[in-house]
């Protein structure tokens, strides 16, 4: 669509321009028309060029993997016999509402998403709203609630687990300088996942606090001075100034937030390796092991497709809700 | 009223030093364990001197015995040069493709440009995680499993780099290219020579995210350089946890290694790695 009005552009551009001087297009020489159109041509051929390594790449390492897995979640492909594929209709499909692991990790994957989404962003505005006005140190405390995204997944991840180790662990140290008898954190079915949010949150908070700190600034001071010559409370501007100004920014955290939540792999695979019983296994660590260490490509590709559907799903309601609340 | 605010402020202070207290204290015990003994770090973890450095008199093969020790056990050297390779290749190569692709979407008028462009927006939504395996088979059709072209080349095309570079051209001024042109020289000149030099912030932004999102990398890396030899930092740290003997200061040693690149950049660069998330935030 985009293309097509923009390459008919330079013509109604010329029009504009030659109309009120020249009132008949014949008057155009032909010649320049021809030159015109060579440019035109010329103009299509550079735009490819620059556009052409991109495109191959993106098709080769990302289109094309996304038709194989299509393709494949319809076959028994097995990767030890790369040649003996054929094709099964939707097998793979009605197995995996049979598939215990599959309802497993697909709970444990939601209700991971369905505490850690609202609690991190209210952790993260929470901060940002205390750090976002005339403080003391307000460049340490920001730093401080920033530095766990200094640190990558893998070294939180490890990191925590020496934390959480219910014997020796730091946290377990703690509670007990505070009465609170040892806990087993990682190794119960009941605290693992609890365990997984409380670090996941810790470790990204901070990140989303900076970007309500942007948001914060950029709601126009004047707006609050209208509220105060009004008589608002505080309470009052909170919620009729600074939340509206920053709903656009939180949807678009809420938006990837929630999409990133739904990909949890690192933290149980380095933590808990899924267990115990299966309480941290999540949705992409099930089609890791069936595709990796299974080997089984077929049902573990339904299973991304499956997947994919999913992360698309919950983008396009986010998106549709976006749209309603600024329409 | 005046004796409310000053308690409001008591409150507000103790309240910020307990948050601190809570986002800091993993990171002081990693800091201050990778400078103690094993017999140390469990004895101090009784008291809060766990998140106090070893005195002089009480560290016995210096305070950095367990670093020592921890790059002579593993090759840390060796899985963090990976890691520079593996994201100094992206970030290279990256730059180069994505910010021509942005720059045509931005300038050029041809034919699907538009279509084109959405498709590269759609890309955005498809979730890595789900391609991961046919991804993996086609590098193993090709031969690049436990290469660098393995772990590379997949990731040199970016959907969102592209799209940060062709936001930051609509916004650049046409008259300089114009000019340029005017005075003969061709579009390639011109990208190269006029339009990349003036967009160093883009260019910045563009290659912070990168060496922040592959920097920390683990599926990828995980299955594509399985082979010792190739393991990036994050995986090498995987392995070095769960190595008999463990021992905790030198896991802490090591962690703190693979976290020094990092805090270098947000140290010195943060400004660009918020600027550009933001920005597509407000764009989208």
């Amino acid at each position: 669509m985009k293309g097509n009005s923009s390459s008919a552009k330079p013509l109604t551009d010329h029009d504009h321009y030659k109309a009120p001087s020249e009132p008949s297009i014949k008057k155009v020489p032909p010649k320049r028309k021809k030159r015109r159109r060579s440019q035109a041509f010329q103009e299509a051929v550079t735009g490819y060029f620059f556009l052409a390594p991109a495109l191959i790449l993106l098709g080769v390492f990302l289109l094309y993997p996304m038709g194989a897995a299509f393709y494949y979640s319809f076959t028994d492909f097995y990767i030890l016999k790369p040649d003996d594929i054929s094709f099964i209709g939707f097998e793979n499909f009605s197995y995996i509402w049979q598939d215990a692991q599959f309802r497993q990790a697909f709970w444990n994957t939601v209700y991971f998403s369905v505490i850690v989404v609202p609690v991190q962003l209210a952790v993260a505005l929470g901060l940002a709203l205390l750090i976002n006005k005339k403080l003391k140190f307000r460049v340490f405390f920001r730093t401080a609630f920033f530095s766990p995204v200094v640190m990558s997944l893998v070294v939180v991840s490890i990191l925590w687990t020496f934390m959480y180790n219910p014997n020796e662990g730091l946290i377990n140290q703690l509670l007990g300088l505070i009465g609170i008898s040892p806990q087993p954190f990682l190794t119960s079915p009941d605290q693992a996942m609890n365990s997984i949010i409380v670090m996941s949150v810790w470790q990204g908070a901070g990140f989303q606090m900076m970007i309500f700190l942007a948001g914060l600034q950029n709601i126009p001071n004047h707006l609050y001075e209208a509220a105060d010559i009004d008589g608002a409370s505080n309470w009052q501007k909170f919620l009729h100034v600074t939340l509206p100004g920053l709903k656009n920014i939180a949807l678009f955290i809420f938006i990837t937030i929630s999409i990133a939540a739904f990909k949890l792999l690192v933290q149980p695979m380095i933590m808990t390796q899924g267990g115990p019983l299966g309480s941290t296994k999540s949705l992409v660590y099930h089609i890791y092991e069936t595709g990796f260490n299974y080997r089984d490509v077929g049902y573990a590709s339904a299973m991304a497709v499956v997947f994919t559907l999913i992360v698309l799903t919950i983008t396009i309601i986010q998106r549709v809700l976006i749209r309603e609340e600024r329409g | 009223m005046k004796r409310k605010k000053g308690i409001q402020r008591v409150v507000l202070y103790v309240s910020l030093t307990l948050l601190t207290f809570i986002f800091l204290f993993p990171l002081i015990w990693m800091l201050v364990s990778s400078l103690k003994d094993e017999f140390q770090i469990f004895r101090d973890m009784k008291s809060l001197k766990a998140f106090l450095p070893p005195a002089p008199s009480e560290v016995e093969g210096g305070y950095f015995a367990n670093y020592i020790a921890a790059f002579q056990r593993v090759d840390l050297m060796k899985y963090i040069l990976n890691s520079l390779i593996y994201t100094t290749g992206i970030i290279v190569f990256g730059l180069i493709v994505n910010s021509m692709a942005g720059y045509a979407l931005a300038r050029f008028r041809f034919p699907l440009a538009g279509f084109w462009l959405g498709v590269i927006i759609a890309t955005l939504i498809i979730p890595p995680e789900s391609i991961f395996l046919p991804l993996y088979v086609l590098v193993y059709d090709l031969g690049w499993v436990n290469t660098y072209t393995g772990l590379i080349v997949p990731f040199i095309a970016n959907a969102f780099a592209i799209f940060l570079f062709r936001q930051f051209f609509l916004d650049f001024p046409k008259e300089l290219e114009e000019a340029a042109k005017i005075d003969g020289c061709s579009q390639i000149g011109i990208f190269f020579r006029i339009i990349v030099p003036l967009s160093k912030p883009v260019f910045a932004t563009v290659a912070i995210v990168l060496f922040i999102n592959h920097w920390n990398d683990f599926l990828w890396p995980l299955v594509v350089a399985s082979d010792e030899s190739m393991r990036t930092i994050q995986i090498g740290l995987q392995y070095f946890m769960n190595e008999p003997p463990i021992k905790w200061g030198q896991v802490m040693a090591a962690l703190t290694i693979a976290t020094v690149p990092m805090l270098l950049i947000f140290a010195f660069l943060q400004r660009y790695y918020v600027q550009g998330l933001t920005h597509t935030g407000s764009k989208n």
